[in-house]
């Protein structure tokens, strides 16, 4: 008898299964993780989510007996008053008085229930949205040249000489060479220094003086080191591709936004990060707020303080330029800006901002959304506001700008993916 | 009194914790009662503990160690994951490899009593039952399943890898939908393989020449005989029809397949194979496994080596397990095998030590024969469930469980209640509860019948319904895609009245929508 512990065993032995069911329900369970995020609230998302799907293309068919019809028998335990020819009306829901009441392995039922981990809800739920342009603009951008071990040279700096194989080479030479070893030599001494205690063999003694002599200017000709044997460790530079990227979020605090709007920016916000959170393994957020002046924040004074003052764009975009400067070069970063506001700038700010935009920032973005918010039941076709207006011009094909807007909840996630889907036709 | 009684033993059992050790000192103990006094048979034993997680991932590839890849699998696993995690159902205690060696899966979850309740349950009783029951003996190979397992497995991966995930798929689908109809279930002759038939059709033929005299010419002969007839019969006869391993029947005769797609429907029918004895033994392997943990923790007890707490763990989680609702009860969804099983050995152990003179009548074989484990152990070897209610069911467990027949006729407008446990009604009784239990009356009888091979090859399917108990059209609509698929010509499915022979209904042709080629 053999008592084996294999609770140490690989765990997960079912995850190809597992893959290869989500994959065959993979359109369903699109549609029911889109429904999910339409109906939850974005805060919600980020959680692995219980699905229902239809279970029709999940069906495993069988030949088996209808429920109904036919002539059946029933032996049926806990008998109390029948007797032998007892009449009984037939129960309303088929099956008689017994037999299967839905097979146990939940075949029978309409829906099929089971829940998506966190990893997989997201990827199904991202699935076929893409970072924009990132192919076509940001190949240079996101390489970096690191520097990587590439084999040995004869020069280099001495910081990065090998000690090991300078040393084997000079090994090789010595031996080659036949330079004298120094224990040789003490050795040779030594038998002179005793001929010379004892006076006698004269001859002997001038042969090992002589010998002795050639050691000694064999050792100085034939160097212990030699320039030949240095070797260094040689670095080539790798293009490596960046991983992590800073996600600017501005915002319009000025008295005109209401708590609903920053409820739809922080949303909006939201779903960038979480976007952002699965193409690359690093991920900051930086809060930027202003209102006739701006400045950096922590998420919860962004969100939830209110100020009041008039409304400087370009004041923003300012900031986020200095603040590139400062953390973020963007050799090293990779960087997404978004956003939003309810539209109302200074007249005289407009130029500036776009210019700002146009000519600093964008060359530096991967990508820059404007979300403008609205109240719900604010009327589009009224005239475009003042910042609207001025960023219609930077909007060109294959800008790496977009523009949208929003007034309620369920819009968010539908301009978002409007924004990064895969297909999407220039802005 | 029960304590006076017991032995004050050395305590195996008690507590919560379990250990290495203390598991292999019970199991000695356990061995111990079960080979000696019980005179258990059973394969090397080899106990596994795994944890819940890995307890799901066996339960959805339906039990085995080993499985190849497929979807169903997965949906099973998400599904029993949910159930779990909700609490809707807890997890099996155990999982029982009919394998030699024999390998049990315990959980690490369970406590120290529900470990020996577990190993007794297990190790031995079902252990016992698959090295000794004649249809497991007969339909499996317990030395070599799971080398075959790992072949299938690594078989289906290369499949993958040659022909793509979704060919493959597609033809377990297929393969998997026609599983209940891919076993022999009668012993047949033995096919001839075709070479050998090719050879001996050429010494006919010969024979034939060598014996050849021109004279035989002249002689008159009666009238032609239809040759019309004769080709359908000759047909059937050399398709080897009307069959009803489905399975089998594509993976010879099918003329699209690929011999790859042939090589996966022979994998999915060895594995119908090996689990078509589980169906029909279920009271039976239940009730021994029962059966035999129940005595041997009373032993153990009996003998001081389980604690009283421990006792009372093992006795709850038995009583639930054997427990019957009656059929008013809202819990009620059918006869509870574990219970049937378990009451049907005690009953069997009660006759042949202390019979009545009632069972003394009904069973003149067994009663008072006073070698209980003797008299079970004939049973669990020559029986399945249906012969075995049929022979053994006494009217004193009628009795006890009151069980009543009630017949369901569809003309008629009420359910008729058409006997009870009483002295009129014992024998018709326990022939409807035994029928119940037989595969030819649980399973659709579906047979390959013709194959139009001069037309349009339309591959013809019969249902042979009894009672009147039609198939579920839904699900046999799906089903014949499937079979169209294998087949690669159209299909008809025609329900016919097994004992009228009236065709009852006729589905319509399905046309294949993508044949396997």
């Amino acid at each position: 008898m053999d008592i084996i512990d294999r609770r140490l065993n690989p765990r997960g032995k079912s995850l190809a299964n597992r893959q290869r069911f989500l994959r065959r329900a993979r359109r369903q369970i699109q549609d029911a993780v889109r429904d999910a995020a339409k109906s939850r609230g974005v805060a919600d998302v980020a959680d692995g989510e219980k699905i229902s799907i239809p279970v029709d293309d999940l069906r495993e068919p069988t030949f088996r007996h209808a429920r109904e019809g036919g002539d059946r028998d029933h032996v049926l335990p806990g008998n109390k008053e029948f007797v032998k020819g007892d009449r009984i009306p037939r129960p309303p829901s088929g099956g008689g008085g017994g037999g299967s009441k839905g097979s146990p392995d939940g075949e029978g039922e309409d829906e099929f229930r089971f829940v998506l981990s966190k990893d997989e809800f997201l990827s199904i739920f991202l699935d076929d949205l893409e970072l924009p342009d990132l192919a076509k603009k940001a190949v240079k951008q996101t390489e970096f040249p690191t520097y990587a071990r590439a084999g040995y040279s004869v020069s280099g700096s001495p910081a990065s000489l090998s000690l090991v194989r300078t040393m084997r080479h000079s090994l090789s030479r010595r031996m080659a060479l036949s330079r004298p070893s120094l224990s040789t030599l003490e050795a040779l001494e030594a038998r002179i220094a005793a001929l010379r205690e004892a006076g006698a063999d004269a001859a002997e003694l001038t042969r090992l003086e002589e010998e002795h002599a050639r050691m000694l200017a064999r050792r100085k000709r034939i160097a212990f080191i030699d320039p030949n044997d240095l070797r260094y460790k040689r670095f080539e530079p790798v293009p490596k591709p960046i991983a992590q990227a800073v996600m600017f979020c501005l915002m319009d605090v000025s008295g005109s936004m209401t708590e609903h709007m920053k409820d739809l920016a922080k949303r909006f916000y939201m779903l960038l990060y979480l976007f952002l959170k699965r193409r690359y393994r690093h991920v900051e957020v930086v809060f930027i707020r202003h209102t006739h002046e701006a400045q950096e924040v922590d998420e919860n004074t962004f969100f939830y303080s209110t100020e009041t003052g008039g409304t400087v764009v370009s004041t923003a975009l300012d900031e986020m330029k200095r603040i590139i400067d400062l953390r973020y070069p963007s050799g090293n970063w990779n960087i997404y800006a978004a956003q939003a506001s309810d539209g109302d700038n200074t007249s005289d700010d407009n130029a500036k901002a776009v210019e700002t935009l146009d000519k600093v920032l964008l060359p530096l973005c991967q990508y820059f959304a404007y979300v403008e918010v609205g109240s719900e039941d604010k009327d589009w076709t009224a005239p475009d506001t003042e910042l609207w207006a001025a960023y219609k011009v930077l909007r060109k094909p294959g800008a790496n700008m977009a523009m949208r807007k929003v007034r309620r909840r369920t819009e968010i996630f539908p301009v978002f993916r409007d924004l990064f889907s895969r297909e999407r036709e220039a802005a | 009194m029960v304590a006076a009684m017991r032995a004050t033993g050395d305590v195996l059992v008690s507590g919560t914790d379990w250990d290495f050790d203390r598991l292999r000192r019970v199991y000695d103990a356990i061995e111990g009662i079960a080979t000696g006094e019980f005179g258990l048979d059973v394969y090397p034993n080899q106990i596994e503990v795994i944890t819940a997680e890995q307890m799901l991932d066996a339960y959805s590839s339906i039990g085995m160690p080993l499985m190849y890849r497929h979807w169903s699998f997965g949906k099973h696993f998400a599904h029993n994951e949910v159930m779990y995690r909700k609490g809707y159902r807890g997890l099996a205690y155990e999982i029982v490899i009919n394998s030699s060696p024999c390998i049990s899966y315990v959980m690490e979850e369970n406590t120290m009593a529900m470990q020996t309740l577990v190993i007794a349950h297990a190790a031995f009783g079902h252990n016992h039952f698959f090295k000794n029951n004649n249809l497991f003996r007969q339909w499996t190979d317990a030395s070599s399943i799971l080398t075959y397992l790992d072949f299938a497995k690594s078989y289906i991966a290369r499949c993958e890898e040659r022909h793509g995930q979704r060919a493959v798929e597609r033809l377990l689908d297929a393969a998997h939908a026609l599983m209940g109809h891919g076993v022999h279930r009668y012993p047949r002759k033995r096919l001839p393989d075709l070479r050998q038939e090719e050879k001996r059709e050429r010494e006919r033929q010969q024979y034939q020449e060598s014996r050849y005299n021109d004279i035989w010419r002249t002689v008159p002969r009666g009238p032609d005989a239809p040759a019309e007839a004769d080709d359908a019969a000759a047909r059937k006869q050399r398709l080897r029809l009307p069959e009803e391993n489905l399975l089998y029947f594509f993976e010879k005769i099918a003329p699209r397949l690929q011999p790859w797609q042939r090589e996966v429907l022979r994998i999915v029918r060895h594995l119908a194979q090996y689990f078509y004895p589980q169906g029909q033994t279920k009271v039976m392997n239940e009730g021994c496994a029962t059966f035999v943990h129940y005595r041997t923790v009373q032993r153990l007890y009996d003998a001081g080596q389980l604690s009283e707490g421990a006792m009372m763990e093992i006795l709850d989680s038995h009583t639930a397990v054997v427990r019957q609702p009656e059929f008013d009860d809202p819990h009620y969804g059918g006869i509870n095998p574990y219970w049937l099983g378990f009451h049907m050995m005690g009953d069997i152990a009660r006759i042949s030590t202390e019979p009545t003179d009632e069972d003394r009548e009904w069973f003149p074989g067994i009663a008072g024969n006073g070698d209980p484990w003797g008299t079970l152990r004939n049973v669990w070897r020559d029986y399945r469930d249906e012969s075995f209610i049929l022979q053994f069911l006494s009217p004193h467990l009628m009795r006890k469980m009151k069980l009543f027949h009630l017949r369901d006729e569809a003309r008629a407008s009420e359910m008729v209640v058409s006997n009870i446990h009483d002295e009129r009604g014992y024998r018709e009784l326990r022939d409807a509860l035994a029928r119940s239990y037989d595969v030819a009356v649980q399973e659709p009888d579906i047979q390959v019948v013709d194959v139009d091979l001069t037309g349009d090859r339309r591959l013809v399917l019969h249902h042979r319904q009894r009672d009147g108990v039609a198939l579920d059209r839904d699900d046999a609509r799906r089903v014949l895609r499937h079979v169209a698929n294998l087949w690669g010509y159209p299909v008809r499915l025609v329900e016919v009245d097994a004992a009228s022979e009236r065709c009852v209904h006729e589905f319509d042709d399905i046309e294949p929508r993508d044949p396997f080629v």
